[in-house]
């Protein structure tokens, strides 16, 4: 009874930060707890000056087919989260050409390291996850969140992180639930540290010189993150289409 | 009488697609000029000095710094008096090149080639483009929203990175400052010129 009570308190609280919030009065992504988040983000920048940054530096060093095969495992791996959520969000047919990937890469690929499935004609899609598939649903975004080492999120994004870690995730399953006894819990985690150094390395310059030329870094991030996710949402490969021209319009008056 | 209602019809879209074409034309001719442009300021064995003068050049005669100025201020441009304008202006401008010429400096390997151009209307040409990779980075796909009102003098209002563009993040930036600061938009003034004074 108390377990079914407090779900429904839950629900309410999450239904209320996700839809009263984002739902404002400028449909604008309320940032209601800035204050931590600003403080969450001083921590995150700490940490990549002394750990991140470092470390991608080195892995930039590696010769440029390891990186390669390295972020074509991750991407590979990704496909666990992916998929599901291709079937949630209607899009069978890439469902299918990502399964077709993950099972071609994961085999002959040799788990992932190589990419046949792309030169068979199953092309690279975009990766999909729970946030994504709320947002799909048509759920806003709540309030912004800035999650310490994971970085900047949402109330939406955040809940959906938590379905991946509640049986979502074939991944996170059988490493850290230990489903089987091939994988260790060491594993997930490895490969999410992974995932992230990968990906601050391929964006060493681009990062460094947003923080140089920014006047509130914070802003920028938070900016750059909801628009990313607003266009990984509509499916988009670029925003332009989509963007409103009445701010550019009302200046040419 | 019906053959010369068609005829006027075919002549209206034979001065439409014209148009659409040289638009279009000019916008695409004019993205690959400047990036070329850019590219060999960037390759050449110059002073870092001397490559971000170069690109402040590039910037000053190709960018509408004023138009990008005044939409980055969104809703708190409503708020402005005349002098505040000038003012703004005046410090924008200089953020902005310092800005931009700063973060393009950085890129040694910049080879950027123009796919297609999209006109949007009389004003708004989008000409798609793409950085090319290299060792360290991946493809990156650039769109410049080129503003066409003039078509002898065409002008970037706003470069859409991999679908994030840079014009509205600006913006989004200087609300925040404007908003903490309890809408005294005399704050971001403050922020601009200890940015431009560094």
């Amino acid at each position: 009874m108390i377990k079914s009570l407090k779900i429904v308190i839950y629900a309410i609280t999450i239904q209320f930060l996700v839809v009263s919030f984002s739902y404002g009065e400028e449909k604008e992504v309320k940032d209601c707890f800035e204050k931590i988040n600003r403080a969450t983000f001083a921590f995150n920048m700490a940490l990549d000056k002394v750990l991140f940054r470092p470390v991608a530096k080195g892995y930039r060093k590696l010769p440029s087919p390891i990186r390669t095969g390295t972020s074509n495992a991750l991407n590979n791996l990704s496909n666990l989260v992916t998929i599901p959520n291709n079937i949630l969000q209607g899009d069978l047919k890439a469902a299918g050409n990502n399964t077709i990937r993950l099972i071609i890469n994961t085999t002959i690929g040799i788990v992932g390291i190589f990419d046949p499935a792309d030169v068979l004609g199953f092309e690279k899609l975009e990766k999909e996850d729970f946030g994504q598939t709320f947002g799909a649903m048509g759920i806003g975004e709540g309030c912004y969140l800035v999650l310490p080492v994971i970085g900047p999120s949402t109330v939406r994004d955040a809940v959906g992180s938590l379905i991946s870690m509640s049986g979502g995730d074939a991944w996170y399953n059988v490493t850290v639930k230990n489903d089987t006894q091939y994988f260790k819990e060491s594993d997930y985690y490895y490969s999410k540290l992974t995932e992230g150094v990968d990906f601050r390395a391929k964006n060493l310059e681009s990062f460094d010189s947003l923080e140089k030329t920014s006047v509130d870094f914070y802003a920028t991030v938070r900016s750059l993150y909801l628009q990313d996710r607003d266009r990984k949402i509509e499916n988009l490969k670029v925003k332009t289409d989509t963007l409103d021209d009445s701010d550019w319009d009302s200046l040419d008056k | 009488m019906r053959n010369f209602g068609i005829r006027i019809t075919i002549l209206i879209f034979f001065f439409i697609s014209l148009t659409s074409n040289s638009i279009a034309n000019i916008s695409s001719s004019f993205i690959n000029d400047i990036t070329s442009k850019a590219s060999n300021i960037l390759s050449s064995q110059d002073t870092m000095e001397v490559k971000i003068q170069e690109l402040v050049k590039i910037g000053e005669n190709s960018v509408d710094i004023d138009g990008i100025g005044f939409y980055t201020l969104g809703k708190h441009r409503k708020s402005l008096n005349e002098d505040q304008k000038d003012q703004f202006k005046k410090i924008f401008r200089e953020y902005f090149l310092k800005s931009f010429s700063t973060r393009l400096v950085e890129y040694k390997e910049a080879k950027i080639v123009v796919i297609s151009e999209d006109i949007k209307n009389e004003k708004y040409t989008i000409v798609k483009s793409k950085l090319l990779a290299t060792s360290n980075r991946p493809e990156i796909s650039i769109d410049w929203r080129v503003y066409t009102k003039n078509p002898s003098k065409p002008l970037i209002r706003d470069l859409i990175i991999e679908g994030l563009s840079l014009a509205r993040t600006q913006k989004e930036e200087f609300n925040s400052i404007i908003i903490n600061n309890n809408g005294d938009v005399n704050a971001l003034f403050t922020s601009l010129r200890e940015f431009n004074n560094k």
